[in-house]
């Protein structure tokens, strides 16, 4: 199966060296080829599985649960700027 | 528009639903708290945590989707939308593909031309993301307060030909969606939110031209504004023959016009699969059709019904339901004693503009119901002209006081003397010996303006009719 390993690393965000794309070809070939052998299975009048346990309908009430661990999650953030997180420029438009 | 294209458009709408907590955490879903200070494992998409959906979230989702004549699905699942962008904690949104809340839907839309159906592919639940800002600073912050609050996503067929459809059909959308009491609408607070895609053709053509998204539109006006700039733009491209991008771009309001955000070529992955940790849904029609029950009248109905019970005139009914507390305190006029017709007239011809110049909302304006019905009984009953009614009404929305009040304190009851009728007539007359002539040539026209001085005359008490018969009798 032939994939494309830059598109694939674009979307997933990483930086990958010559070699490691052939390692990862391969290596994500050999799951693909893998993953295939469904492919020979008829599966005409099967409806599509999404989970596999029996259970539906699970809801939780409309009831507010405040946590206040912000403080806690802002301390361990790469970089703060008081109560928000701060990433790099994200910018928009041009 | 040039004659030669037609512009086809579709529209995206996200609401949010007004739930007490977020679509999957118990966070406070409110506006307006301090940055991430409604956060928890869950929003923030912390390693080992689980959502759970709210119920009432879904419950509302699906009145929502009745409320705009969609097919109800009767099983569904929640789907993961993978993308990198930092106001999405988790680096997924979680949102609905393959088997959506509803489907299958329309919307009627009042346009001059009379009604048009406008269909609704989808409508289906999602979590927000959280707000980046920028401004004035080195780098971006981010604030997931919003990250997992409810939105219902409201995506319309390409049915829509002209901005003005657009701003229709968000407009009923809205008056929808506000019956149905499911969120409070507020564009400014990010409740309602809308990106538009657009396309030209060649007119006679069926097939879709390029499509281009825009975003960035906060107000339905911005939505009118950016199409009309963007279809120009697009029929620009086309007679010049260049190439038109299917792309994302930017309405920038102030400068009124659209700016490229990013170019569509390396489409978009978001390799959609099954949220697992969440399980399916199956709604059964049972279920549904109590839902359905439980809505409230919606607009369209409730404009059958004023036309019908009020015998208001089609556009009059469409005006009075589009906001639905203007819909109620018109019924209030009615019930506190008013004349439909007139109440309707008072409400659409005097009190809205008026409220309009004040810079007011009749939410907030000093004046209520009964006091309008009373405004009106004195119109009824003679002891006020119709000319002096809108001074009355323009007092009471200052000073909050009864018209009766009003009109005591002023002296502005009606005159109906003959005796002094005439006077004022006869002055008005001796004064205007010109279109006194003309009315005796033929000129209907100056019979008209010697009854205004009559009335200028009087300053607006005569009774109009009495001011009318006086004058003919007086000019023979």
């Amino acid at each position: 199966m032939k994939m494309d390993i830059d598109r694939i690393a674009a979307l997933a965000r990483i930086k990958l060296k010559a070699e490691e794309k052939e390692k990862l070809a391969a290596d994500l070939g050999n799951i693909l080829s893998y993953v295939e052998k469904l492919s020979s299975l008829d599966t005409e009048n099967v409806p599509p599985t999404s989970h596999v346990l029996a259970i539906e309908n699970v809801f939780r009430k409309d009831v507010q649960t405040p946590q206040r661990i912000i403080e806690e999650v802002l301390a361990k953030a790469p970089e703060r700027e008081g109560d928000f997180f701060k990433v790099p420029k994200v910018v928009e438009g041009s | 528009m040039s004659a030669e294209y037609e512009s086809v458009i579709g529209l995206e709408v996200h609401v949010q639903l007004k739930t007490k907590s977020k679509l999957f955490c118990g966070c406070p879903a409110e506006f307006g708290a301090e940055p991430n200070s409604n956060t928890c494992p869950v929003c923030l998409g912390l390693p080992g945590s689980l959502p759970v959906l709210n119920e009432q979230a879904f419950l509302y989702g699906i009145q929502i989707a009745l409320a705009l004549n969609c097919r109800v699905a009767g099983r569904l699942k929640f789907d993961r939308k993978n993308y990198f962008y930092p106001d999405l904690p988790k680096a997924y949104q979680i949102s609905q593909y393959d088997q959506p809340l509803s489907s299958g839907g329309h919307l009627l839309v009042e346009m001059k031309e009379g009604q048009k159906k406008i269909g609704i592919t989808r409508a289906h639940m999602e979590e927000d993301a959280g707000k980046l800002l920028h401004e004035g600073r080195a780098g971006s912050v981010v604030d997931y307060n919003r990250a997992g609050v409810p939105l219902m996503e409201i995506v319309s067929e390409p049915d829509i030909r002209t901005p003005d459809e657009a701003y229709a059909y968000l407009t009923a959308l809205k008056a929808v969606l506000q019956y149905v009491g499911v969120s409070d609408c507020d564009m400014e607070k990010g409740s309602l939110r809308c990106d538009a895609n657009v396309s030209i053709r060649p007119k006679g053509e069926t097939r879709l031209g390029t499509k281009v998204e825009i975003k960035n539109l906060n107000s339905f006006s911005a939505v009118k504004r950016a199409l009309q700039y963007e279809i120009a733009r697009q029929i620009d491209a086309a007679e010049k023959g260049e190439t038109i991008f299917q792309e994302t771009r930017l309405w920038n309001d102030e400068r009124a016009l659209t700016l490229t955000m990013r170019s569509k070529e390396e489409a978009h992955d978001y390799r959609y699969f099954p949220e697992p940790d969440l399980v399916p849904f199956t709604v059964s029609s049972d279920w549904v059709e109590d839902l359905r029950e439980d809505l409230p009248e919606l607009p369209a109905a409730r404009k059958e019904r004023f036309v019908k019970d009020y015998g208001l005139s089609e556009y009059d009914a469409s005006v009075l339901i589009q906001d639905k507390d203007l819909g109620n305190f018109f019924e209030e006029c009615v019930t506190a004693g008013a004349p439909p017709k007139r109440a309707s007239n008072l409400i659409q011809s005097e009190l809205l503009g008026m409220l309009y110049e004040r810079g007011e909302t009749f939410h907030a304006m000093k004046t209520t119901a009964a006091g309008i019905a009373g405004l009106i009984r004195l119109v009824e009953n003679g002891t006020i002209s119709g000319r002096s009614a809108k001074d009355v009404l323009a007092d009471m929305l200052e000073t909050a006081k009864p018209a009766e009040d009003i009109v005591r304190e002023k002296g502005l009851t009606q005159v109906s003397d003959e005796t002094v009728i005439a006077e004022a007539a006869k002055k008005v007359i001796a004064a205007n010996p010109k279109p006194v002539e003309d009315y005796k040539n033929g000129k209907e026209k100056s019979f008209a303006f010697l009854v205004g001085q009559v009335m200028r005359e009087t300053k607006g008490k005569a009774n109009p009719a009495l001011a009318n018969k006086v004058l003919k009798e007086l000019l023979g």
